[in-house]
């Protein structure tokens, strides 16, 4: 095709630097050598790959769906931006997937021709926000357990898991910070934003601990998987410090327990994951010859 | 009350060895708001810029020229329009 | 303390402010204007950020279902540039003491207008092509000249858009030759959708300049630098070539080249029609003006939230100094 690359065929100049994130257009991992390290489970792998880039995805999604609905235009810009460096990371471990796995194939296959119990993301991803204290509240939690794995995940076995890591923590930080300082703002604001803010980690909080549950894949996947377990504490830590300035508290809620002994890791959703996917696949999968 | 947000100004390097331009403006409840929405606006989070953000009620602003008349008296605002500054009731015309 | 000059009269400011547009030079926040120039400034600078967000709604529709990776970063990052460029305007109109808050109040009462093509519904993902290609390529033939507008901080913003606007323009084209050399059901998605955006794109361009009775004013305060029949035409005449490129048709029997003029002439456009879109009986007026009240009234409590807590912590530095 004449514009392979999207970005080199169209853009004037090469020193656009605004489009350095999150929209590297073409196969993301090209270039880079994706030969699975001696003595790593390709399939483990690939799995592993498939948590991590589903939860992007699907956290993703969900903010794309703010898209026109958020409270100032600054917001809009701040809530895509963190919409696209997700996109961003799955687009990277999903292509990394199909290297693992040996099937060569590309991101779309994972994203658009999986069924909803070959989704491996976190159910906390997939849950839509009823408001914006919602979304902030979910973003913090996410983003704040994420980057505890990434930070570890820079020393993976794999270098190109470092690599796509290395890159992330930097996206990641920024998500964070803009998170808390919203939860700080509305926790503190006004009597209405107190008490969405409560509601909202109280919604939150039961998929919490399904975050630190350790999979067999992680667990099997030692020096190149980061146990999630480990980084319990620096959540909690983190956590405390912005319930404790947007004057919350940690909520006392029950953990929502799984389906027949499977979360999200497993396949295991909630109702809203097949509306969610119905909306993301449904264009592809209308039209499965095409190419875009 | 009112949500309102002020407006500030924003002021950005693009790079060592250069000067802070002002780029334009926007609208934020806090300085820490404020220059975060200005790297996502303004610099599209370029992590090597340098930010200046100040609330544009802050500024004050000389005229182009000092002694021309056609210029509002100096140390005044940015704008020049009249509903940016509070002017008492009892002035006509205003 | 500063010896205050005796105030110069009306019609002495009125004459500089004549004079710097003669020679061709920006109009600056802190100058002297008349008001009528800031009136229509702050109305055209208000017109075309509303746009920009109001148009953020027919693309995004398609954002949470495009068809690859890929395709959805490019349209997510487009979505975003447009809410920057909608910013970036009222940033423009704050300089003339246009208030973003009472400029939104505006557009979500409907006292001010906005594009009317985005009151146009987007029905398949080849309407994101074709928007890219037809809307932002006649955005570009209007927008390219007002680079010069005699207002500073509005060609400032313009300039910068601009630049944005060209690269969304190729890549809706590029969406669209990638289609067009798809299957037969994509070059099919692609004609209806060039055919349902074709006059409404020509439409973009305001009435015809028989019908257009501030255009005269608006060029002599050089905040418009040609009439829309001769923008219109340039459209056309760039985007024929294009179409013929692509492999599509445009629906319009009456196209054709013209080497007596040297421009393609093309048929009559419906005005009926446009005047019934303007006025509120477009097929999308009352969805896209009530999402964005939506946006906007749900988000108050957000903003105050904002807004008190920032008092609030006004007030502690107070207490603790």
């Amino acid at each position: 095709m004449a514009f392979d690359n999207a970005y080199e065929a169209l853009a004037d100049a090469h020193d656009d630097a605004r489009w350095a994130f999150g929209t590297g257009f073409d196969n993301p991992l090209s270039g880079v050598d994706t030969t699975v390290p001696s003595g790593v489970d390709g399939e483990d792998l690939a799995q592993y790959c498939l948590m991590l880039g589903d939860d992007a995805l699907v956290l993703s999604h969900r903010l794309q769906q703010w898209c026109t609905r958020a409270p100032e235009l600054e917001d809009e810009v701040a809530i895509a931006n963190i919409g696209l460096d997700l996109l961003g990371q799955a687009r990277l471990l999903l292509a990394r997937t199909g290297r693992a796995d040996g099937s060569g194939r590309g991101e779309d296959h994972y994203a658009y021709f999986r069924g909803e119990h070959e989704f491996r993301n976190v159910r906390l991803a997939e849950r839509e926000h009823a408001d914006f204290a919602q979304l902030v509240a979910t973003v913090l939690v996410l983003t704040t357990w994420r980057l505890a794995v990434f930070q570890r995940l820079q020393a993976s076995a794999d270098p190109v898991l470092a690599a796509i890591a290395q890159k992330g923590v930097n996206e990641l930080t920024y998500h964070r910070d803009y998170a808390a300082q919203w939860v700080v703002r509305l926790g503190d604001g006004t009597e209405t934003s107190h008490a969405r803010t409560v509601a909202a980690f109280d919604e939150v909080w039961p998929l919490v601990a399904e975050l630190f549950e350790p999979h067999d894949v992680e667990r099997r996947l030692d020096g190149v998987a980061v146990d999630p377990a480990e980084v319990r504490a620096e959540f909690d830590d983190v956590l405390a410090q912005v319930l404790s300035a947007a004057t919350l508290e940690t909520p006392v809620v029950p953990a929502k327990a799984g389906v027949a002994g499977g979360k999200g890791r497993n396949g295991r959703h909630t109702e809203q994951m097949g509306y969610l996917l119905a909306e993301l696949q449904s264009v592809a999968r209308a039209y499965p010859e095409a190419t875009w | 009350m009112t949500g309102e947000w002020p407006l500030y100004e924003v002021f950005v390097r693009g790079k060592r060895g250069l000067n802070h331009v002002h780029v334009g403006s926007l609208r934020a409840a806090d300085d820490d708001m404020a220059l975060h929405h200005a790297r996502d606006l303004y610099t599209r989070r370029n992590e090597g810029v340098s930010i200046w953000v100040v609330k544009a009620a802050d500024i004050a602003a000389s005229s182009p020229d000092e002694k021309d008349p056609f210029f509002a008296p100096s140390a005044d605002k940015v704008y020049r329009h009249p509903t940016f500054y509070e002017i008492p009731e009892n002035v006509p015309h205003m | 303390m500063t010896v205050t000059e005796p105030a110069p009269s009306e019609s002495d400011l009125e004459q500089h402010f004549e004079h710097t547009i003669a020679k061709d030079q920006r109009i600056e926040p802190r100058d002297w204007l008349p008001e009528a120039y800031r009136k229509t400034m702050i109305r055209q600078i208000a017109q075309h950020a509303h746009s920009e967000i109001i148009g953020m709604q027919p693309e995004g529709n398609w954002i949470t279902r495009a068809p690859s990776l890929r395709r959805k970063a490019i349209l997510l990052a487009k979505v975003q540039d447009e809410a920057g460029h909608g910013l970036y305007l009222y940033s423009a109109a704050e300089t003339l003491g246009g208030d973003r808050g009472d400029l939104t109040e505006k557009l979500i009462s409907g006292r001010q207008k906005y594009s009317s093509i985005f009151n146009y519904p987007t029905l398949s993902f080849a309407d994101v092509g074709v928007i890219g290609w037809l809307v932002d390529g006649a955005a570009i033939c209007n927008q390219v000249p007002l680079c010069r507008s005699s207002y500073g901080p509005y060609a400032r913003a313009m300039i910068r858009i601009c630049k944005e606007e060209s690269f969304h323009q190729r890549q809706g084209y590029e969406l669209l030759m990638a289609m067009m050399n798809g299957t037969r059901k994509q070059r099919e998605a692609v004609q209806d959708s060039v055919n349902r955006f074709w006059w409404p794109s020509l439409m973009m361009f305001g009435p015809s300049d028989d019908d257009s009775p501030n255009t005269a004013q608006s060029m002599a305060w050089k905040i418009k630098r040609h009439t829309n029949d001769e923008l219109r035409q340039r459209f056309v005449d760039m985007t024929v070539p294009q179409a013929e490129t692509l492999g599509v048709t445009l629906p319009d029997p009456d196209l054709a080249w013209n080497a007596d003029r040297g421009h393609h002439d093309f048929g009559a456009i419906d005005w009926d029609e446009l005047k019934q879109v303007i006025s509120g009986g477009g097929p999308c007026n009352t969805e896209r003006v009530e999402r964005r009240r939506a946006a906007h009234e749900d988000g108050a409590w957000v903003r105050e939230a904002a807004a008190a807590h920032a008092r609030k912590q006004q007030q502690r530095k107070e207490a603790a100094a």
